[in-house]
């Protein structure tokens, strides 16, 4: 179903239209201000001095040697922060159970992973910071090591952290009932154990944070690379304990951040706690290889899970077993549960059957945290349940394209809910999957493959279909007792000169957040868009709001602009019915005139309306209100989530003497309700998938049997590069979502739930001829020759 | 932690001296020293090609230059190639296409790609996917910087011209 003409689109509306980005212009010259950037007057210079051990407990530390260096200042360790922050537990209310230890900015007797921050080092230059932190010297005793997630599980394991009993963060299960005599009944039974790397983030940008107390106001102002100030103003008043109105945090330009810059890490508050030390200004930027060890990693999942089908290939259950190991901590103030929350819901979400039984562990271990980065648990969701469907369509005889035409839920069905939970307000999976076979010729690359196997060439066609969770209401966070807000807020002015400034709680970090709020605020107001201005991430003057994450700018965000500027638009009009003595109905406003709204005759100009109401109010009627400025709130109501679909293809070319996958090319259709600029959209598909085909390809934190991490920098991580990366073709379907009256959902997230498993699919496909299969994920050569059984 | 040397150098067609550490990168030097912030650190190890200046004309990893080692010669970065409109053409492709998103790897892009388009002829998407395999880019997948740097060949080709990118309207 495509979106029904209405008011959002008449001739020459912004919303639904291609258009720049203003900001990028800036970025395109050099003169974008990141936090990398930031030189604030009397700044000093943090580093930090990181365990070389997984798991140890600190005996002493000796840094006489270090506070005497040239240029140092400060050198902090967990008992001078100590006194100032409070500690944080990342669990949540919600999730029965759940336990973490609690953290501080620094440790004070037990290291927890290998790269974990122990000593702080200020000083005038961050050079002058790493030589004091050589001279340090931290006596250590060795604990053991937990590492992997069976023997960690096991009754009286060795613990990660010694002041949680167990290493179980967090257990969870879901059953419809029934499942064994299902399965035990069933015509086919298929069956995977599969294994999902860590990975990490990689934001070109390293995290980035300058935190400067002023004691003069008692005024913190952090400018942190973030993607949500208004989160990190809270935490940063209530650790610290500063009324939160004295807390300023800014969002510069993000260079990338992809769910991880949304997290707490003990750096960042231990920066803050630093400037109040030194009364001064304190940036610190982690350098590549801390990135590495300290920024969240994600995924890291074992899935046991089967798929009972009958004879004509009608799925009837899924079995699920996910163990997900997550660190030594739960990351606050998210939790790292959410992930492996999602990965048993959202499993099978596209299909019709009922049956379903799953079982979730999430371990602690001593590693880095892992928590939430880009398509939350979608990617693991996605690839159990499309590799199952792959398998059970070969049980059955069937074409995988024809076993998800029998399976997938019909478009005519919603609303409806998953065997989980989830309830699906309106989806449209057949027809995704009939735009895909038409976008890709399915049908002629199937005889294609077969052709050219004949000669010796082993290609692999790969499909999956996917819902993404985006506009989270309160069910996400807010009910688990997060201060992480699910409403946002807008303060729309007009200016003298009859220019908009929309203040917005959204925030940018490059996919065109900026851009799609003006667009919405000016084809709501009727103005020009360059005559609107969009300011984000300053937490002193934008309103509180839960900003950018889970897919919510344009759903969430977009509603609260296009309720303003409908309430800004009602001021602006009833203001100039008053000038003008005619009555508001009989009005319009166009491109900043307001206009008689049956011939289009220009009334008066927005910017005359301005002039008289800021400068000539003597001559307003006198019960004229010029409400030229409107702030506004807007919360999701009605279903708990807005989820959207699609599917996506993956055609490969397998290397069976080197293990090498060309991708040749990739297909998208996707459904994100109203579209608001297409060329954004297009992008955010496109830099989602190679994120995905990343995960599925090459990228994988590797650690030794000791928690060392062996691969931790660039050269040695691989990153998709321009040169292994396949065109990526992109179809729209838009199902609108009723809950707002734009209509839109997220997009962004989409690409990277399914890259993954349709890459997997395809390789499978294409190692069918060799009788050979994998089920890990990244699919590197070395796994792939293994599975071919060539070494 | 050792005495400073004295470098001269041009960059963006100013006459610069200074003292540096020797231990100091180019890329430091730029950032620091000369509030040139539109050249980036990613990898710091000659990685990810978000410190892509011209050096002498060449494109050439800032953070794996020392800046005693930039003494005599002449480097050009983003803010230099962007007043003398040299990449104008690049830059409007750019934001046409939306071949960015954070805007941290461009300025090494555009640097590349600079250096690409300076050879005869037009590339494939190939050649072009290829000349980018020394810069990372997290957020667009590539493909819409292939495309716009493809378009620019195209035009180039062409002789077609462009005028200053800030001058025009956003």
């Amino acid at each position: 179903m495509n979106a029904p003409l209405g008011a959002l689109d008449r001739p020459n509306s912004y919303i639904g239209r291609s258009v720049s980005r203003p900001n990028a212009k800036r970025l395109l010259a050099g003169r974008g201000r990141y936090v990398t950037d930031l030189s604030l007057p009397r700044m000093l210079h943090a580093a930090f001095l990181r365990s070389p051990y997984a798991h140890a407990r600190i005996v002493s530390i000796d840094a006489g040697e270090a506070r005497a260096m040239p240029g140092v200042r400060l050198v902090a360790t967990g008992s001078d922060l100590v006194k100032l922050c409070k500690a944080w537990v990342g669990t949540l209310d919600h999730f029965k159970g759940m336990k973490s230890a609690p953290q501080l900015p620094l440790p004070i007797d037990e290291v927890l992973w290998s790269g974990q921050a122990i000593v702080a080092i200020v000083a005038e230059s961050r050079a002058q910071a790493e030589d004091a932190a050589e001279a340090i010297s931290v006596e250590f005793e060795e604990l053991p090591v937990v590492s992997e997630i069976d023997r960690a599980r096991e009754t009286g394991a060795d613990r990660a952290a010694s002041t949680v009993e167990d290493n179980l963060c967090f257990t969870s299960r879901l059953d419809t009932g029934g499942i064994d005599d299902i399965f035990s009944g069933a015509a086919h039974v298929v069956e995977e154990e599969f294994h999902f790397g860590r990975h990490t983030a990689v934001t070109l940008e390293p995290r980035a944070i300058v935190a400067g107390w002023d004691a003069s106001e008692g005024k913190l102002t952090v400018h942190h690379a973030t993607q949500t100030p208004y989160q990190f103003q809270d935490l940063y008043a209530r650790h610290y304990g500063i009324p939160e109105a004295n807390v300023r945090v800014v969002a510069p330009d993000i260079g990338g951040s992809f769910g991880m810059k949304l997290h707490v890490y003990h750096e960042d508050m231990a920066v803050v706690g630093l400037s109040m030390l030194c009364g001064r200004p304190v940036k610190f930027v982690a350098d590549r290889i801390e990135s590495f060890v300290s920024d969240i990693h994600a995924r890291d999942h074992r899935v046991r899970a089967r798929m009972a089908v009958d004879g004509d290939g009608t799925i009837l259950a899924m079995d699920v077993d996910d163990v997900t190991a997550i660190g030594a901590f739960s990351t606050y103030p998210r939790t790292s549960a959410v992930e492996g929350n999602q990965v048993i819901r959202l499993m099978g979400a596209p299909y019709r059957f009922r049956n379903y039984r799953a079982g979730l562990s999430v371990v602690f271990q001593n590693k880095v945290q892992t928590s939430q980065y880009r398509a939350v648990g979608h990617p693991i969701a996605c690839a159990v349940t499309e590799r199952l469907v792959d398998m059970a369509a070969a049980k059955a005889g069937l074409d995988p394209a024809t076993m998800r035409e029998r399976n997938l839920i019909a478009d005519d069905a919603y609303p409806c809910d998953s065997p989980t939970g989830y309830k699906f307000e309106a989806l449209s999976h057949q027809e995704s999957l009939a735009r895909l076979k038409t976008l890709m010729n399915y049908d002629a690359l199937r005889a294609e493959q077969a052709a050219l196997r004949h000669r010796g060439i082993h290609r692999g066609i790969g499909i999956a279909s996917f819902v993404e969770i985006s506009n989270p209401s309160p069910a996400f966070y807010g009910i688990g007792g997060a201060r992480i807000s699910a409403q946002d807020g807008a303060l729309l002015k007009v200016t003298p000169s009859g220019e908009v400034r929309c203040l917005i709680s959204v925030t940018e970090q490059g996919q065109g957040t900026e851009t799609i709020i003006g667009q919405v605020v000016a084809d709501q107001l009727g103005v020009a868009r360059e005559r609107v201005r969009v300011i984000t991430g300053d937490t002193e003057v934008t309103p509180h709001g839960g900003a950018t994450w889970a897919c919510r700018g344009a759903g969430i965000g977009g509603e609260t602009a296009l309720q303003a500027a409908r309430t800004l638009r009602g001021n602006v009009i009833s203001l100039a019915a008053a000038i003008l003595q005619a009555k508001p109905g009989e009005l319009d406003m166009r491109e900043g005139v307001v206009v008689d709204a049956q011939s289009g005759a220009e009334r008066i100009s927005l910017a005359e309306i301005a002039r008289i109401a800021y400068f000539r109010s003597d001559t307003l009627p006198p019960d004229a209100s010029a409400q030229l400025s409107v702030a506004h709130h807007y919360a999701p109501q009605g279903y708990p989530f807005a989820f959207t679909n699609g599917i996506q293809g993956c055609h490969v070319e397998l290397d069976a003497e080197t293990g090498f996958v060309k991708i040749l090319k990739h297909w998208v259709i996707e459904d994100c309700g109203r579209i608001i600029n297409p060329l954004l959209v297009d992008e955010q598909v496109r830099g989602g998938v190679v994120q995905g085909l990343g995960a599925a390809f090459f990228e994988e934190c590797q650690y030794d049997e000791n928690g060392q991490l062996t691969n931790g920098s660039l050269a040695d991580y691989l990153v998709p590069m321009a040169c292994e990366m396949p065109d990526i073709v992109i179809g729209h379907i838009e199902t609108p979502t009723a809950d707002t009256t734009l209509g839109a959902k997220g997009c962004g997230e989409a690409g990277t739930a399914a890259a993954s498993a349709a890459a997997l699919n395809a390789v499978n496909d294409a190692m069918s001829a060799f009788g050979a299969s994998i089920a890990q994920i990244p699919m590197t050569p070395p796994r792939l020759l293994k599975a071919l059984g060539t070494i | 932690m050792s005495a400073t040397h004295p470098i001269s150098l041009s960059v963006n067609g100013e006459e610069i001296s200074r003292l540096v550490e020797p231990r100091e990168t180019l890329a430091d030097f730029l950032r620091r020293d000369l509030q040139l912030t539109g050249t980036h650190t990613g990898c710091e190890m000659g990685v990810c090609g978000a410190c892509l200046v011209l050096l002498d004309g060449r494109p050439v990893h800032a953070c794996l230059t020392f800046a005693v080692q930039a003494s005599g010669a002449v480097v050009e970065t983003v803010e230099g190639l962007t007043e003398s409109a040299e990449i104008a053409d690049l830059q409007r492709a750019f934001h046409e296409r939306n071949a960015l998103q954070c805007g941290f790897c461009t300025p090494g892009m555009l640097v590349s790609a600079h250096g690409l388009l300076t050879r005869p002829g037009v590339p494939s998407r190939e050649a072009i996917r290829d000349a980018l395999s020394g810069n990372y880019c997290r957020c667009t997948g590539y493909e819409a910087i292939v495309d716009a740097i493809e378009a620019v060949a195209r035009r180039r080709a062409a002789g077609e011209s462009a005028v200053r990118f800030l001058e025009e309207p956003a």
